[in-house]
């Protein structure tokens, strides 16, 4: 597509409010770094949803190959110990 | 049956917030046109955005203005029951939307106006204006922005769309004098500190302009001869066209209402 020569995409992340993380909402098209803050702004902010914009190249991002699934995810699902919850807390020590 | 127009009562202030409310709802207007034809749905958007912000800016000052002429007239009725001559926008706002780079001209030139026109307003003796210029200076910023940008994209881009970002600063140019027109109307409400004397603002708005079109690679446009009418109802052949559509449901259908 000529559009992505000219207007590459652009992933947003948009934090709602002090505190909280930016959060992954969508992607759009813009020329330039600029042009894609406006753009989000105008695409994902109209209902007061966000007090700050971030815009990521989307071929900056690296991820991971989806048939490495079992490998990279499925070890960690075999191991409850990595829960706070899988252990017993003493009364005595009341809250942590 | 047909609805009847209204008669004003133009006292200065009345005056006064028709001309901008009028500016603000004819561009708003306009920019309503562009809804679903965006160049892209991003762009679609921004101009959707924008022309709502000033649908908004309209509604309040035509409300002012009916509390001002307290005559029972509504922001409804101002809108929908005005004839073309009663109509005090600027030349500029009526402007069709042309190419994309016509709309983008137009907007620039109005908003690097409006932006600093409302941000002088939010000092106005009068406090209702004044508290409309805070909440529109902060819209007119971005559209200034929004707008430039583009102009320097455009600009700056491509040899078709620098060709057409000059055309569009071309065709746009004589209908950007009228922004700082001022009539004795006026001027009585400068110096009551409700109304800012628009001269000053001259120098600033052509500040940005030159900035804007210098970084995009555009000529500034030399000639000085300015089109004027609007404030005084003397419009084109386009507002005629904008008022039917935007008036032929409340004329057929009096009161009509979803």
């Amino acid at each position: 597509m000529m559009e992505n020569k000219m207007m590459p995409l652009w992933e947003v992340f948009i934090r709602s409010r002090n505190g909280l993380a930016h959060k992954h909402v969508g992607s759009l098209h813009a020329t330039d770094s600029k042009m894609a803050v406006q753009a989000a702004r105008d695409v994902y902010t109209r209902r007061g949803e966000g007090l700050s914009i971030w815009v990521v190249p989307s071929a900056a991002i690296v991820a991971s190959d989806p048939s490495d699934k079992a490998m990279m995810f499925e070890p960690a699902e075999s191991k409850v110990y990595r829960h706070p919850t899988f252990y017993e807390v003493p009364d005595e020590i009341g809250h942590m | 049956m047909t609805a009847r127009s209204l008669i004003i009562e133009e006292t200065p202030l009345v005056l006064y917030c028709l001309r901008r409310a009028d500016d603000a709802l004819i561009l708003g207007h306009r920019l309503s046109e562009w809804c679903g034809h965006g160049p892209t749905l991003e762009e679609d958007m921004a101009l959707s955005n924008m022309g709502l912000d000033l649908l908004g800016q309209a509604r309040s000052l035509y409300s002012y203005a009916a509390d001002v002429e307290g005559r029972g007239a509504t922001e409804d009725g101002y809108a929908y029951l005005r004839e073309e001559r009663q109509y005090r926008n600027l030349l500029l706002a009526e402007q069709p939307n042309g190419d994309f780079a016509q709309t983008i001209a137009r907007q620039f030139f109005y908003a690097a106006f409006a932006d600093l026109f409302w941000r002088a307003m939010t000092s106005s003796a009068d406090d209702t204006l004044a508290a409309i210029a805070c909440k529109s200076e902060k819209e007119m910023a971005y559209h200034l922005r929004h707008s430039a940008e583009w102009v320097i994209r455009l600009g700056d881009g491509t040899g078709e769309s620098h060709a057409r970002m000059q055309a569009a600063v071309a065709a746009m140019w004589s209908f950007t004098g009228e922004m700082f027109a001022m009539d004795d109307a006026e001027r009585e409400l400068i110096e009551q500190g409700k109304a800012i004397d628009l001269g000053p603002l001259r120098d600033g708005w052509r500040a940005t302009v030159s900035d804007v079109l210098r970084t995009a690679t555009l000529d500034m446009p030399a000639s000085s001869w300015m089109q004027q009418g609007g404030r005084a109802g003397r419009h084109g052949e386009y507002l005629g066209h904008i008022l039917a559509e935007l008036q032929h449901l409340q004329r057929s259908y009096p009161g009509a209402a979803w």
